[in-house]
């Protein structure tokens, strides 16, 4: 294959990927890193380098209008970003000791766990529970516009959520990806944050969390330009016109799909991981 | 400042870092796009070779040697120049909410914001 249809092919599959990564909040990296590997034959660390550098301008798109539009919490963003980012570089660390086999494995086990997350129906925590303390020094509660007007919430569980932020971490640093799963799941479940703020949250935060790995990347040679181009421009479009449907679109039966999908790739991720294993 | 809700402040905050993020991504899409028009331009029928992993040219894995590279308007030195302007773009963005939050009076946020990007700046700016 020559660069020029290579370089449209790889376009539109990150074109698709970042509009689904968006529209179900768990990232375009999630898709991007299979379709590389799997379906392009490219090595796994260029595949994660142009993952992670895409997945900043995915999440800063995408984090532009949700915090323009008052989801985002900056507060609770900037107070676990000190967890995601020093996790992103001790996942990075990792990555550049792990063989590409073992990545590999570990890619298909994550991507598992996100599926399983997506595919549950999300049930909103409305109600405003008792305030954590932690969360209250913090200045952390806040609101959100909503139908009818602003509504407040409070936040519980700010160690926990801390804890699972720093893995989230690790997960971007070692495999490329924004993490969005784990994210949405520590202020979901954790925190008891009202989904579009978790969602619109979770963008807002992995921008800076893929930068402190990005730069060990691109030091080490893992940011190739040329295959980096077409996976930036289409996921970043992708993104952005996932995010203008975002309050349109019936997303449950969507995140279901999606969450096959990511599922199917998983097994062959984990499947491709063994047998190169077995070469080496 | 009664800690009770976003205060007004935020609210201009969520502004103006949602325009220093649009700003810098499209500014760095702009500069990627063009080197991409000239990299497909004059390299569009070789092959590809990603499979196999080869390091990435050492003059196009730092600050220096990319700036040199896109200065002489190479595609491959442009588009890295470009992916150089996004990974700053959130780092910009922590910036100027330590900024923000120093003007504020709020010394935790400040101090929040300090520690991330010290961890940015080690990893970036280390080797």
């Amino acid at each position: 294959m020559n660069v020029l249809i290579f370089t449209m092919l790889v376009w539109l599959g990150s074109l698709a990927a970042g509009f689904l990564g968006s529209l179900t909040g768990l990232g375009g990296g999630v898709v991007i890193i299979p379709l590389l590997t799997l379906v392009f034959g490219v090595d796994i660390r260029y595949a994660i380098g142009a993952s992670l550098v895409s997945v900043i301008a995915t999440s800063s798109g995408a984090a532009a209008a949700y915090v323009k539009e008052g989801f985002s919490n900056i507060r609770i963003g900037m107070f676990l970003e000190i967890a995601t980012v020093v996790g992103a570089l001790a996942g990075a660390f990792l990555a550049l000791r792990l063989s590409t086999p073992v990545i590999a494995v570990i890619f298909g086990l994550v991507l598992i766990h996100a599926a399983y997350v997506s595919s549950r129906p999300r049930l909103e925590t409305s109600g405003v529970e008792k305030p954590d303390k932690l969360a209250t020094v913090l200045k952390m509660h806040g609101t959100y516009p909503t139908s009818r007007g602003l509504k407040a919430y409070n936040v519980s569980s700010v160690p926990f959520g801390f804890a699972l932020m720093f893995i989230a971490g690790i997960l971007s640093g070692l495999l490329g990806i924004g993490s969005g799963a784990v994210k949405v799941l520590a202020m979901d479940q954790a925190m008891r944050l009202p989904f579009k703020v978790s969602t619109a949250t979770s963008n807002f935060m992995i921008g800076v969390t893929a930068a402190a790995s990005a730069g060990i990347y691109l030091h080490k040679g893992y940011i190739d330009p040329g295959l980096t181009m077409p996976v930036m421009l289409g996921v970043l479009l992708g993104a952005s016109l996932g995010a203008r449907h975002l309050f349109e679109a019936e997303t449950q039966k969507l995140r279901v799909v999606f969450s096959v999908v990511i599922f199917l790739l998983a097994l062959q991720m984990i499947y491709s991981g063994f047998m190169g294993w077995r070469i080496q | 400042m009664n800690g009770k809700g976003p205060m007004p402040a935020d609210h201009e905050m969520d502004r103006t870092i949602g325009n220093i993020l649009r700003a810098g991504v499209m500014t760095a899409a702009g500069i990627v796009l063009a080197g991409g028009l000239i990299y497909l331009f004059r390299h569009g029928l070789t092959p590809v070779h990603y499979a196999l992993f080869q390091r990435v040219p050492m003059d196009l894995c730092t600050v220096g040697g990319i700036l040199g590279s896109a200065f002489s308007f190479h595609g491959r030195g442009l588009i890295q120049l470009g992916l150089l302007v996004l990974i700053a773009t959130p780092v910009a963005r922590v910036l100027f909410s330590m900024v923000a939050f120093a003007r504020q009076r709020d010394v935790m946020y400040t101090l929040v914001t300090a520690t991330v990007l010290i961890v940015l700046a080690h990893s970036l700016l280390s080797q």
